[in-house]
């Protein structure tokens, strides 16, 4: 009985937050364009389906292409900064100041660079950015986090530089390269539909475009049904990866 | 013949002196118990024996080679992604040995700790008791002539520290390594060891030694005898002047 009351209390209260709003919209009168009942949304996300399905593809997939190449920048840098301190130096300040700037502030310069018959790649640069730091700093750590003790032992049995890291430090990294590859990919979609916005074309047809053309029609119905998608697209990511993770460590730990 | 001897070491941290001037002559198939009060230096000692760090002054001199000597952690370190037979066979592995000799050689070691039926577990399928095996096989599996251990029985029960203590004495027994191994424990120290080394507080130095008398491995029993008993009572007085001095 409890755990039934655990597994329905999320959508329980979904369900009665669009029952209050629903009926404030009805009894208040409020204009549909400033905010539309959820049967209105309902029925824009019903219509907009053949468009919006399509454009979520795009932003998942920019996503998806974004965390790929992510993945190896910042794996392939974490492995050079962990064998040579020199290198940890040089890189982790540069590092830090992709993570600290704002991905709508390079947007503009990235789409021009990439040329305006072209914006795809930019929104994809633009999301690597955004998913790296996360994948790199998880795979930093992860490298350090090796038992101090089994490094001991490593230097008792005269381990090679290369044994250490592909014995050692890689595979004690994998907790943390999980864990970092969950954010990242949070990251990749969040830097996409920035990326999207920031491009502001009909060329990129990704869910932020969906969302700001619906606003410049002020159909607002339309632009909730997008953000339902966007929403719903991030929850079955995060619960994918998160299965992920789970069984990444279960197969790492063996149990 | 000795297999590590330590003359007149000390050694400086930036946050001062952890360890001599000490010394100590560790014999060929001897077993030494280091025992003295907390911080006075008994891992850095074991470190400088294992050859992992070199004294500020004084002289080491060792004769085993690469992957002659072993080193049991108090914790048993074993890697959580490896089985317990990979995690034994790890140290002939890094020596170059094949896979599949070293899968052998690793199932023998693990088979003489009693751990037979479990070399596909996972360090965190087995019990902390079982892991101290793992670790113990994994520091049998290269034969190695100097056996180092650091309290390696400090996080477990007393029950399982005594069987352990049994086991490591009847493995000393079929390959005779010289064994050093630091502990707390006074009964420990004179149940286990040929020699008791009582150390000053840090920086530690040698407070006073002890021979034991009795036959190694012991016969059952042996813990409830008078002269186990002195020579306990005689290690605790020189553990009591050292932590006074």
């Amino acid at each position: 009985m409890r755990r039934l009351a655990y597994a329905i209390a999320p959508f329980a209260l979904l369900a009665a937050l669009l029952i209050g709003w629903e009926v404030a919209c009805r009894a208040l009168h409020i204009a549909p364009y400033l905010l539309p009942p959820p049967s209105a949304v309902a029925v824009a996300l019903a219509q907009g389906l053949p468009t919006l399905a399509p454009a979520a593809w795009n932003t998942l997939s920019t996503a998806l292409i974004a965390l790929v190449i992510a993945s190896l920048i910042a794996q392939a840098l974490a492995v050079i900064v962990a064998l040579s301190p020199l290198a940890e130096r040089a890189i982790r300040p540069l590092a830090s100041v992709i993570q600290v700037t704002p991905v709508v502030a390079i947007a503009p310069l990235l789409l021009i660079w990439a040329g305006l018959d072209h914006p795809q790649r930019a929104l994809v640069t633009l999301a690597v950015l955004v998913a790296f730091f996360p994948i790199f700093s998880g795979a930093v750590s992860g490298l350090k986090a090796a038992d101090p003790d089994l490094e001991r032992l490593f230097d008792l049995y005269g381990a090679s530089r290369w044994q250490r890291v592909a014995r050692l430090k890689v595979p004690s990294a994998i907790p943390f390269l999980l864990e970092g590859h969950k954010v990242g990919a949070g990251l990749a979609i969040i830097g996409a539909v920035v990326a999207e916005f920031g491009a502001g074309s009909g060329r990129v047809r990704g869910l932020a475009w969906q969302i700001l053309d619906a606003g410049n029609r002020l159909q607002t119905a339309r632009m909730i049904a997008g953000l339902a998608v966007l929403g719903a697209m991030g929850v079955v990511l995060h619960a994918l990866l998160e299965t992920a993770e789970r069984a990444g460590l279960k197969w790492w730990r063996g149990r | 013949m000795s297999v590590a001897t330590l003359r007149a070491v000390e050694v400086d941290y930036p946050r001062g002196r952890a360890l001599g001037p000490f010394s100590l002559e560790v014999g060929a198939g001897e077993i030494v118990a280091l025992v003295g009060p907390s911080g006075c230096g008994k891992s850095t000692a074991m470190r400088l024996l294992a050859g992992l760090e070199a004294p500020s002054r004084g002289e080491v001199a060792r004769t085993p080679g690469r992957g002659e000597t072993a080193v049991v952690f108090q914790s048993p370190t074993l890697a959580p992604w490896l089985s317990a037979r990979a995690n034994a066979a790890l140290p002939l592995e890094l020596a170059g040995v094949g896979r599949a000799e070293a899968a052998r050689r690793a199932d023998a070691a693990l088979a003489r700790v009693g751990l037979a039926g479990a070399q596909a577990a996972r360090p965190a399928q087995l019990s902390g008791g079982m892991a101290m095996r793992v670790s113990l096989a994994r520091a049998l599996v290269t034969d190695p002539k100097l056996l180092l251990l650091d309290e390696p029985f400090a996080a477990l029960d007393e029950i399982t520290r005594r069987a352990l203590a049994d086991d490591v004495l009847g493995l000393w027994a079929a390959a005779r390594p010289a064994i050093v191994f630091v502990t707390h424990n006074v009964e420990e120290a004179v149940y286990m060891a040929s020699r008791v080394v009582v150390m000053t507080a840090g920086p530690g130095r040698t407070a006073g030694e002890l021979k034991v008398e009795g036959p190694l491995p012991r016969p059952p029993g042996f813990r409830t005898t008078a002269a186990f008993r002195e020579q306990a009572e005689a290690v605790s007085a020189l553990l009591s002047q050292a932590m006074a001095a």
